[in-house]
């Protein structure tokens, strides 16, 4: 972080989140204008937009965990479909969702805390750790799934009272699963645990300089055990959120790179639950409008271009305006104790 | 004599280790799912090894491995992740197949290298685009790589169901028209072109790294891009030179996995061959000479599988498994060498390749 004196709290806001926000206004503008010409339709898309981000959300969350602390996570992938399995078959076996989307979370965090085990206590180069864990769940997954196996049901829309009727803004935040409102609650939690709390500090001076956190009586290790294995649990409930609320059911290799985005949407948004909110939520609507121009069928483009939306759109975004993002200075290296 | 035998020891007896107590582990999974362990490996030894060509099917498997491993471990080198070897690889494998059905009457001493120049030009200006973007904008490689490679697979799906499309009779898939035998990889007795060439990359990628100045400045970016540049080093000038000769590696794999194998190109056909390089170039310690023996393992288990499944009926995703594990052993050396009572080779540390994203240029 650059520290600049001289410069008043909103200035330093904008540097870093003016871009960010002039976006979020653009997208605002149009989805007001559209919503004046078809506000069916602009409610349909701005629905499936929240249902893109959800999963995206969650993983960020995952990563940003982990990273914050100083371990690098690029197994979200693998968290987030051992996680979509597990709760799958609890699902299948139990009937209870309850307990299905809890099964998941725990998978998330069982692979949180193998995850920990290699780069906190083997320190094994965390880049390997979490290719690890990709793969071992891809073949995990794809070796015990059986085709067949029906779900009991899923999780369904849950309409908040009053708030639901609120025009747009209320069919689009406040009918949803609990899933999705789970994640609207975490990424509260978590900007507030990160930044205002004990917890957090600890957590960023250990991700910044674990030496110095260290010496002042801060245990580096427990530190980064808890907080990867709490970013497990995001990752797990991710998948629990595909199998459970989203498809209803399990598909080889489903996640589809989606821990992979999610990683992308963590760094985009600075590494933190906010800026991660948001760029889900762009990825969410890009996709979401790549849906609604591909099934709307009224443009002659091949469906393949129309497909490269959201993608292209986040490498434009993160090239033109957003650059350098300043990543934990003790992300990825082991400690070691003196 | 002596002291040449142990090192050697040392430098082998990880790995090894690292794939026997992965099959152990694997012959646990197997038991507790039902299978019988011995004859689910006698197959799938039986399919990677037991015949010339079966053999052959494996060199097939490894050479496309080989080259993704190499450009991701030739990326590695400079401190940059590569995770688009998977889209550099498509667009060398549709661009092969483009130039090996379009063109005709060459002789197959021009065609098949000039499809071969087709993909490793077409992987390289692929790769060129994330070091481009990281060099001049910032912007990390492992977002902009991972963007691309579903920007990449748009794309071909596109050419091979639009423009390049077979439109032979009775055709209603999207992919493009076998390429022409002039334009196609054989067999020198059971040993693959293709995989000649995947060595001789290999070793051309170990040359380069350490016998060159473009080298030398390479792995020294790797190392700490501070230092390379006031040592009057071009950074950026480096990261895109790195990133195109990664992709070029890449898109040679796609290239050969076109000509050799599958000969045209097919959405799907090669998916998840870049996401295998990650692991390879890490088994193989991110050094070319790594990735051959590798590649080869993983090819061999990729090959066995086949007859694993179709033989003693065990689902081939259990190799997915078997090869994590490996990767866990050969990561985590200090298990393996407690459990042989080994110790680590003079000089020799655990590896590490990331001092995380945090080595910005």
């Amino acid at each position: 972080m650059e520290i600049v004196t001289g410069m008043s709290g909103l200035e330093r806001w904008l540097r870093r989140w003016g871009v960010g926000a002039l976006i979020g206004l653009a997208v605002a503008v149009a989805v007001g204008y559209y919503y004046s010409l078809h506000p069916l339709v602009t409610a349909a898309v701005l629905a499936a937009a929240i249902r893109h981000s959800t999963p995206l959300v969650l993983g960020a969350l995952c990563g940003l965990m982990c990273e914050r602390s100083g371990v690098i996570n690029i197994g979200i992938e693998g968290q987030m479909l051992l996680g979509a399995f597990i709760g799958f078959l609890a699902n299948v076996w139990t009937g209870n969702l309850f307990i299905a989307v809890l099964a998941g979370v725990l998978t998330g965090a069982l692979l949180g805390l193998l995850l920990a085990f290699m780069s906190v206590t083997l320190k094994v180069d965390q880049i390997i750790g979490g290719t690890v864990i990709n793969i071992l769940a891809l073949g995990l997954t794809g070796y015990f799934y059986t085709a067949g196996l029906v779900t009991q049901g899923k999780l369904t829309p849950i309409a908040l009272g009053p708030l639901a009727d609120i025009p747009l803004f209320g069919t689009v935040f406040f009918v949803n699963p609990p899933i999705t409102y789970a994640t609207f609650i975490l990424i509260f939690v978590v900007h507030y645990v990160l930044f205002y709390t004990r917890w957090g500090l600890r957590t960023r001076a250990v991700g910044e300089h674990p030496r110095a956190a260290d010496t002042l009586g801060v245990n580096v290790f427990k530190m980064r055990y808890w907080n990867v294995i709490i970013g497990g649990m995001f990752g797990g409930l991710a998948g629990a959120f595909l199998t459970l609320e989203a498809v209803g059911s399990f598909e080889r290799g489903m996640t589809n790179g989606r821990g992979f985005v999610a990683l992308a949407v963590m760094i985009f948004g600075k590494y933190t639950p906010f800026g991660a909110w948001g760029a889900a939520l762009l990825f969410g609507m890009a996709s979401a409008v790549q849906t609604q121009l591909q099934f709307g069928g009224r443009i002659e483009i091949p469906h393949q271009f129309i497909g490269l939306l959201p993608y292209v759109l986040t490498i434009v975004v993160l090239a033109g305006f957003v650059g350098r993002t300043r990543i934990p200075a003790a992300d990825g290296i082991p400690y070691e104790k003196e | 004599m002596q002291t040449k035998l142990s090192s050697l020891w040392r430098a082998v007896s990880v790995p090894l280790f690292a794939v026997i107590l992965a099959l152990v582990i694997g012959a646990v999974i197997l038991v507790v799912s039902g299978a019988d362990p011995l004859r689910s490996y006698g197959a799938l030894a039986q399919g990677a090894f037991g015949s010339g060509q079966t053999i052959n099917r494996t060199l097939e498997k490894a050479t496309p491995l080989m080259l993704a491993g190499l450009a991701v471990a030739f990326a590695f080198k400079a401190g940059l992740f590569n995770i688009g070897a998977q889209g550099q690889l498509i667009f060398g494998a549709i661009v092969s197949a483009w130039l090996g059905f379009s063109i005709t009457g060459l002789p197959w001493l021009l065609h098949v290298p000039l499809c071969l120049l087709g993909g490793a030009a077409a992987g390289g200006l692929y790769g060129a685009i994330p070091g481009v973007l990281k060099s001049y904008t910032g912007a990390h490689e492992v977002i902009t790589t991972i963007m691309l490679n579903f920007v990449a697979l748009n794309i071909t799906d596109y050419l091979a169901d639009g423009p390049w499309k077979d439109d032979s009779p009775g055709n209603i898939v999207a992919r493009t028209p076998a390429v022409l035998p002039s334009a196609t990889l054989n067999e020198i007795g059971i040993i693959p072109i293709g995989f000649l060439i995947a060595l001789v990359c290999a070793v051309g990628a170990w040359w380069l790294l350490w016998k060159t100045t473009i080298g030398y400045e390479i792995r020294t970016v790797g190392l700490n891009p501070h230092a390379a540049r006031y040592a009057g080093m071009r950074v950026p000038k480096t990261i895109i030179l790195t990133m195109v000769l990664s992709g070029v590696l890449a898109g040679l794999g796609g290239s050969i996995e076109t000509m050799g194998v599958i000969g045209r190109f097919q959405p799907g056909f090669n998916a998840g061959l870049g996401f295998d390089g990650i692991t390879i170039a890490l088994l193989g310690k991110t050094h070319p000479f790594g990735v051959i023996p590798a590649a080869l393992l993983v090819g061999a288990l990729k090959a066995g599988a086949n007859q694993m499944q179709f033989s003693a009926g065990v689902p081939a995703e259990i190799i997915d498994v078997i090869m994590a594990l490996i990767l866990f052993f050969v990561a985590a050396e200090m298990i393996v060498r407690w459990l042989i009572r080994t110790r680590t080779a003079e000089g020799e540390e655990q590896i590490t390749l990331s001092t995380g994203w945090g080595a910005q240029s």
